[in-house]
């Protein structure tokens, strides 16, 4: 029997999988980091604790220029930016999911239809997806995404949600359909000949025999673009779309407070990563034992 | 099991088969017919062409010039009805080719229930009474990886039976396994060519052709050098090219 083949993306995400104690281990870390910092900096960050580092502060660099910070507290405008901005964002997160899970399921189905044709034995279909993978490749995510809401946003009337979802699905297709390709193509010969040799047609082939290998095949790879779906859809704040960014910029633009804010937003994207990177990784456990159980 | 009057119940007739792969001639014409219950064994060289014909007979290849005709199906034909051929002939390959993703049973009865659309009940049924009869009652839930290579031919074996074909192809089916597995693939082979089955068998199996074997065929450069049983072929070559073969294989 053949050995299993893994696809390695190098600069995906690691998935943390038991097995592989670094990349565990290190993922507890940041997760267990990410979610202490976003619950422990809104909680101690105020004005009592503030003045009181400042204090101490002072007391080390007693040359030190009068604090703004306790100015504010004095006049009674302090803001504790970081509890603020977390309040200010969590819509913003609903969005950010709506749009990395409408656009992967799009993008996979796009992506199977994409790598079917590139390995279909009829020119047309082979030549149309091999081009769309090429070209789509070619131009870059926040290019497309511009065109997509700004120029094809005039010839068909989207916007918001739904172009975000075409121009990251039909850009993501083109990856996925590269993973699937080649997910395909490393199932061993023999198993559609011996289908093939049991009656089935080509179709019934590729129904039962192929695809399901393919599937536990790619499944890392997969996750690696749904993680990395996650953070691109970032970009779609440029379309104005109330994602997550989007309501930290919103957030910023009237506070000021750049720092706090991106810390915040930053914390949340990470703790979601992580989250999915996990979460690829029990499934790739599970698909591994059913295999050998 | 020997039969004197083939061409009147020859179940595989092929008449001039040719395949050329890139300019290669795997097969230069090569005339064969099988008769219904007759066992016939092919040894030659790699790249004698004796895979390609075997091939062939199910239509994994498909022939340059020339015709085959299997039962009453012709082949070749463009308007073939490959999905009953297949059903007709069975195939043994030598990397067994079990589809790891499925269970033992599941690997057996996918399909008679797809193809066949026989009841899953039912195919279940005559999924376990075939690996019983290959010696593997007890691994029906097992998975092929965890099979040792010789178990794992032999669900092979089961799962082609499952279709009722009339006519098995082994694609040497003992060459991927350990020596101390050979046998019992073996012994399920010789059992089959007992009940009368149709077999055509590309292998270099001396002991499996003196036991089952009514002739065996000696091919070389895509040709039939030699025809003989296997008695008569193996001691007594009359061609040259054969008794340097067999003296290469024997040693």
């Amino acid at each position: 029997m053949s050995q299993p083949v893994t696809i390695v993306i190098a600069d995906g995400t690691l998935i943390p999988e038991r097995g592989n104690k670094g990349v565990f281990s290190a993922w507890r870390i940041a997760l267990i980091g990410a979610i202490g910092l976003l619950i422990v900096v809104p909680l101690i960050n105020t004005a009592e604790v503030q003045s009181f580092v400042h204090t101490l502060w002072l007391q080390v660099f007693p040359s030190s220029t009068p604090n703004p910070v306790l100015e504010r507290i004095a006049d009674g405008s302090y803001r504790n930016y970081y509890w603020n901005a977390l309040k200010f964002v969590p819509d913003g997160l609903i969005i950010t999911f709506q749009v990395t899970l409408l656009s992967i399921a799009c993008a996979t189905v796009i992506g199977l239809f994409a790598g079917l044709g590139q390995i279909s034995r009829n020119t047309l279909i082979n030549r149309v997806s091999t081009v769309y993978v090429e070209v789509i490749r070619g131009i870059p995510l926040i290019v497309q995404l511009f065109y997509i809401y700004y120029s094809l946003g005039q010839l068909l009337r989207t916007e918001g949600v739904l172009a975000a979802v075409a121009a990251l699905s039909i850009c993501y297709g083109a990856y996925i359909g590269e993973i699937f390709r080649a997910g395909i193509q490393s199932i061993s010969r023999g198993q559609m000949e011996a289908a093939l040799a049991l009656g089935m047609t080509r179709r019934q082939a590729f129904r039962f025999i192929i695809l399901p290998q393919t599937v536990r095949v790619i499944l890392p790879a997969l996750g690696n673009e749904l993680i990395a779906m996650l953070k691109d859809s970032s970009l779609v704040s440029i379309v104005a779309l109330p994602d997550l960014m989007t309501r930290g910029r919103q957030y910023t633009s009237q506070s000021f407070a750049y720092f706090e804010t991106f810390t915040m937003v930053a914390l949340l994207y990470l703790v979601m990563t992580l989250f999915l990177s996990r979460l690829v990784g029990i499934m790739e456990e599970r698909l591994q034992k059913r295999g050998r159980k | 099991m020997g039969t004197t009057d083939k061409d009147t119940q020859a179940i595989i007739e092929i008449r001039d088969a040719v395949k050329v792969f890139q300019e290669q001639r795997a097969l230069a014409g090569v005339n064969l017919s099988v008769a219904k219950g007759e066992v016939v064994l092919i040894i030659g060289p790699s790249g004698s062409g004796k895979s390609t014909l075997l091939r062939s007979i199910n239509r994994l290849e498909h022939l340059s010039s020339g015709s085959i005709r299997v039962a009453d199906i012709e082949v070749c034909a463009a308007n073939a009805d490959i999905r009953r051929l297949r059903e007709e002939v069975g195939m043994v390959f030598q990397n067994f080719n079990l589809f790891p993703h499925l269970n033992v049973l599941d690997n057996i009865c996918l399909s008679p229930i797809n193809v066949k659309k026989i009841g899953k009940n039912e195919a279940r049924e005559q999924g376990r009474s075939l690996l019983a009869k290959v010696g593997l009652s007890e691994k029906e839930y097992s998975f092929p990886d965890q099979l040792s290579g010789g178990q794992q031919q032999r669900v092979a074996i089961a799962r082609a039976l499952a279709m009722h074909p009339k006519i098995m192809l082994f694609d040497e089916p003992t060459s991927a396994l350990d020596p101390e597995m050979v046998k019992e693939v073996l012994d399920v082979m010789l059992d089959l060519a007992r009940e009368g089955m149709t077999m055509v068998v590309v292998s270099h199996e001396m002991g499996f052709a003196k036991a089952a074997a009514d002739r065996v065929i000696f091919m070389d450069a895509g040709l039939v050098v030699e025809t003989g049983s296997p008695r008569e072929l193996f001691d007594k070559p009359k061609e040259e090219r054969t008794r340097k073969f067999l003296d290469n294989i024997l040693h």
